[in-house]
């Protein structure tokens, strides 16, 4: 224990502070409020009660101020600590509260109303976790229909988009053809195509082929990615020719080759695909929201906007599907970033 | 079976030829080694063989048959390549399998095949480790099993033993060869180092910038090399170069003069027009010897001695200027900046012209 803070706290200069040492920590610091700051914020801010939410200067921690059941209310009565005009502090139980004077009670002596100016009491706040923000949306709201949609959504349209990248990257790396060169500018030219250009003739394509109100309409113009094509490609091009080479000696078709050695020898590049592919396809908003019209159909990320209407936005069930919407994504990604790194291509060589 | 002749292969890259034109004839179960520099085409050469490329011209026939669309797979050829290329993500056992698996055989003969393989080159421990789990030597082995396996009618080895240490390089060739002679079967060699060929081939082919220098056992081509390349090429070290003249000398006999001034008399003439022409001198730094004081030699300053205990290798600068090496048998106590004389048999020099041709000098003994 003593060893591992010596070493998170040791310094260039030794004793001292030399300049590095602050700007290492300023960054480092600066990095993880920015990378975690948000995330951290969503997780605390989805326990919060709507009140809490809308509360100014927002607080991190979920608060709610203390209740408490007093003799002869029928409701839990909230908690205040008061400031009498003595100077002594006492906590008082809220009855009811008439523009600036508030009519509060001891609890331990319900009888006695006392008027206080409400600038003299400050809420008794307790941390409090809101499950409810939880627990609601899966009973009014269709959850595990919107899960089931987003899972066959991301699962096939990883898949898909993992066998097409990769047949394509294999061709562009391994065989040598006229206008080869050509048509990896081409692949790699369409990234600088953005959606909103696509929208409408996609849209198009997509209703002319019925797959209009259809989850196949949301994943089939997504599985050709450019950045995959590219990823792969790269990283096949390291897996050495010799590989293939000797496979075709040992009369391996080209789709062995691709399945059998180049596929596996992938491994690492597809699982970094893979990650990209799941972040993107799990949280696409716009087009399933083209697509889709049918509430049945709804992804997670466009059954959420059922919580945004045009004049009421119900944020603490938004921020705590958002945080249940996130959890997905953080399995796959703990799960396959151990084959980011195991580069397996160059084990069987010197 | 397998009789591999070669056609008038060429082969271009783009505007760039690599082969220009290149007949051999490999008679079955030789052991051939083409050896050459790097960059000779003598790998280019043998992807042409196993099918990996298609030559440019030219046939190549395996037991007559001209297989220049054969595909690689299907010319019944194996291949050793010089990173072994095992499938990494396989154990030892699939690499071997898969070359079986694709060409439908029966699973039992599939097993027994490897299991006697596996005894031949006694790689049975690590059947089901992965090639990144084996040092060099295993997983050269292993590389070479999975071309026994199936049972080839011709192996082709592109410079297998480069990625060795040089001790298990020694192991590993005297096994080569061992197998080669229990197998009997054809075996097509590439290598950049001319001990390899010397010590492994049948035939040696020496190729350089994709044409063909010479075909021929090892001791022809250390003892009658047709050209200087060849000749400075084949032997460690290589052969010491001077440049001389050719004179008659007496009747039936000629000489040649060293640039220093030395006249070492010849046994035979060489063709007429020869005579009188610059010429280069070679000698084998074995075939040099020390010579005693009057005795005819080129005089010499000594460089650099190298003691190797049962050899000494002396560097030397002729007094015209040329380096040469030396190696004697036995301890001898020289210090550099000694004056030396070098002397040997005229017998065993070799002639080349200008163009580097051998010039024969025929009445030699």
């Amino acid at each position: 224990m003593a060893d591992i803070l010596r070493f998170l706290l040791r310094r260039r200069g030794g004793k001292a502070w030399h300049w590095t040492d602050v700007v290492s920590w300023i960054w480092l610091i600066g990095g993880l409020v920015i990378m975690f700051g948000p995330a951290s914020w969503l997780v605390l801010s989805s326990f919060k009660t709507p009140a809490a939410l809308a509360e100014f200067p927002p607080t991190l921690l979920p608060f709610v101020t203390q209740q408490v059941s007093v003799a002869g209310y029928d409701h839990p009565l909230s908690l205040y600590d008061v400031r009498r005009p003595d100077g002594t502090v006492v906590v008082l139980a809220e009855v009811r509260r008439i523009g600036l004077v508030a009519q509060m009670v001891d609890p331990t002596n319900p009888d006695a109303i006392e008027k206080v100016n409400i600038a003299d009491r400050k809420p008794v706040q307790v941390v409090q976790f809101a499950a409810s923000n939880y627990t609601e949306p899966f009973l009014h709201f269709d959850f595990f229909r919107y899960l089931w949609n987003s899972v066959f959504v991301t699962t096939m349209a990883t898949l898909i988009t993992l066998v097409i990248n990769s047949m394509a990257a294999f061709a562009l790396s391994k065989y040598q053809f006229r206008g080869q060169t050509f048509v990896l500018i081409v692949v790699v030219g369409t990234l600088m195509v953005p959606l909103g250009v696509i929208m409408v003739p996609l849209y198009s394509i997509i209703s002319a082929l019925g797959l209009f109100n259809s989850l196949w309409g949301v994943i089939l113009p997504t599985v050709a990615t450019p950045t995959g094509v590219f990823l792969l490609r790269q990283y096949m091009l390291t897996i050495p020719d010799e590989l293939i080479d000797a496979a075709r000696m040992d009369k391996a078709s080209e789709w062995q080759i691709y399945w059998r050695i180049v596929l596996p020898l992938a491994a690492p590049a597809l699982a970094v695909l893979a990650i990209f592919s799941v972040v993107w396809r799990w949280n696409d908003f716009l087009w399933p929201l083209i697509v889709l019209s049918k509430s049945e159909l709804y992804t997670l990320q466009v059954g959420l906007n059922v919580y945004a209407g045009q004049l009421n936005v119900q944020w603490h069930y938004i921020l705590a599907m958002t945080v249940v919407t996130m959890i997905p994504v953080l399995l796959v990604f703990i799960f396959l970033q151990r084959f980011i790194t195991r580069g397996i291509a160059t084990t069987g060589f010197k | 079976m397998s009789q591999i002749t070669l056609e008038k292969v060429r082969k271009s890259f783009g505007a760039i030829d690599i082969l220009h034109g290149i007949d051999l004839d490999i008679p079955d179960g030789q052991f051939v080694v083409f050896v050459g520099p790097s960059g000779c085409g003598k790998s280019t050469l043998l992807r042409q063989i196993a099918g990996l490329d298609k030559p440019t011209s030219g046939h190549i026939r395996i037991d007559g048959k001209i297989v220049n669309d054969v595909a690689a797979a299907d010319r019944g050829l194996a291949m050793v390549f010089q990173s072994y290329a095992l499938y990494p993500h396989m154990s030892v056992r699939q690499n071997l399998a898969f070359g079986l698996t694709n060409a439908r055989v029966p699973r039992l003969e599939i097993n027994q095949r490897i299991l006697e393989v596996a005894r031949m080159l006694e790689i049975g421990d690590y059947l089901d480790r992965r090639p990144g789990q084996l040092s060099g030597g295993q997983r050269q082995r292993v590389a070479i099993g999975r071309a026994i396996v199936r049972n080839p009618t011709a192996f082709l080895l592109d410079e297998p033993l480069s990625n060795l240490d040089a001790e298990l390089r020694i192991t590993m060739r005297a096994e080569l060869s061992a197998l080669h002679k229990r197998l009997k079967t054809t075996m097509i060699y590439v290598t950049h180092d001319q001990v390899e060929a010397m010590t492994l081939a049948d035939r040696i082919v020496v190729l350089r910038k994709g044409r063909l220098e010479q075909v021929g056992t090892p001791l022809e081509l250390y003892n009658t090399p047709t050209n200087r390349f060849v000749a400075g090429f084949i032997g460690a070290p290589s052969m010491n170069f001077m440049s001389g003249t050719l004179n008659a000398y007496k009747k039936g006999a000629c000489a040649v003069t060293l640039n220093g001034g030395e006249i070492f008399p010849l046994r035979g003439l060489p063709d007429a027009a020869k005579l009188g022409q610059e010429v280069t001198v070679g000698i084998r730094p074995q075939q040099v010897h020390l010579s005693g004081k009057g005795q005819v030699g080129i005089r010499a300053k000594l460089t650099l001695s190298e003691m190797l205990g049962a050899e000494t290798v002396l560097h030397c600068r002729a007094n015209s200027g040329e380096v040469l090496l030396a190696i004697l048998p036995g301890q001898h106590e020289l210090s550099p900046g000694a004056d030396v004389t070098l002397g040997f048999d005229a017998s065993d020099l070799h002639l080349f012209d200008d163009s580097g041709q051998r010039i024969a000098i025929r009445g030699r003994a």
